[in-house]
């Protein structure tokens, strides 16, 4: 990791669970910033959940993604930023890890995000995706917002925002 | 109640809310909506591989060996 990320934030979430994770008030004084996520939700019926990322509290995204499953490949695009956490039907006590990066938060100019998951399962359903999105918004982005549908973080899922600077 | 985490990056205190009752129902109505779009996503990639399957045995039907009608994808 260059010695130029600063960690800006982390949270870890609570034995109540948390039905959102929201950075708020993120300084525009870096160039980029970066987004690491140790998620699990309590969805019981599926072995991940989705992860939705808004930018200062809007959803007009698109992205594209490839994915690779237990059993096969895919891609797919979609109108919001949504990579997956991994949910209650994986292997007990495991989290999926997600990273985003995203260059120039604080210009002008519509912004894009690049993202990377893994789910952990001792098990046939497992998924590592790759995806590209993008957000209109022009507005330098200073509140991200992270969910899981109608689901909850459970207990020590983590959120960890970093700002680097490019000197 | 659910609550979210709101973490404030300028002091980096890091507060829990509960959810208001409209911030519920929109979570709700968005899980709805997601379920609808997942089920067609999934129909749609369903009803192709029905497609190509049906396509595959009416050419095998016709006398195309397995290897061509590979060659054809």
């Amino acid at each position: 990791m260059a010695n130029t990320y600063t960690a800006i934030a982390t949270v870890t979430v609570g034995s109540g669970g948390a039905a959102t994770i929201d950075f708020t008030s993120i300084p525009n004084i870096y160039t980029d910033l970066c987004l690491k996520v140790s998620g699990r939700s309590n969805n019981s019926s599926d072995y991940y959940s989705t992860l939705t990322m808004t930018f200062n509290g809007t959803n007009t995204y698109t992205n594209r993604i490839l994915f690779g499953t237990g059993s096969g490949t895919g891609s797919g695009t979609d109108t919001s930023i949504k990579p997956f956490v991994q949910a209650s039907s994986a292997t007990a006590n495991t989290f999926g890890q997600n990273e985003f990066y995203i260059p120039n938060y604080a210009g002008s100019n519509a912004k894009s995000v690049s993202m990377d998951m893994v789910t952990e399962n001792n098990a046939t359903n497992a998924l590592a995706l790759l995806g590209a999105g993008l957000s209109s918004g022009t507005s330098a982005i200073s509140s991200i917002t992270l969910s899981v549908g109608s689901d909850l973080f459970v207990q020590y899922s983590t959120a960890t925002l970093y700002g680097i600077k490019n000197s | 109640m659910p609550t979210k985490l709101i973490i404030d990056c300028s002091t980096g205190v890091t507060t829990e809310v509960e959810l208001t009752a409209e911030e519920v129902a929109q979570r709700e109505a968005d899980a709805v909506a997601f379920e609808e779009i997942k089920a067609a996503e999934e129909a749609a990639v369903q009803a192709k591989a029905d497609a190509k399957a049906s396509a595959e045995a009416k050419l095998a039907a016709l006398g195309l060996t397995a290897d061509e009608i590979a060659a054809l994808n």
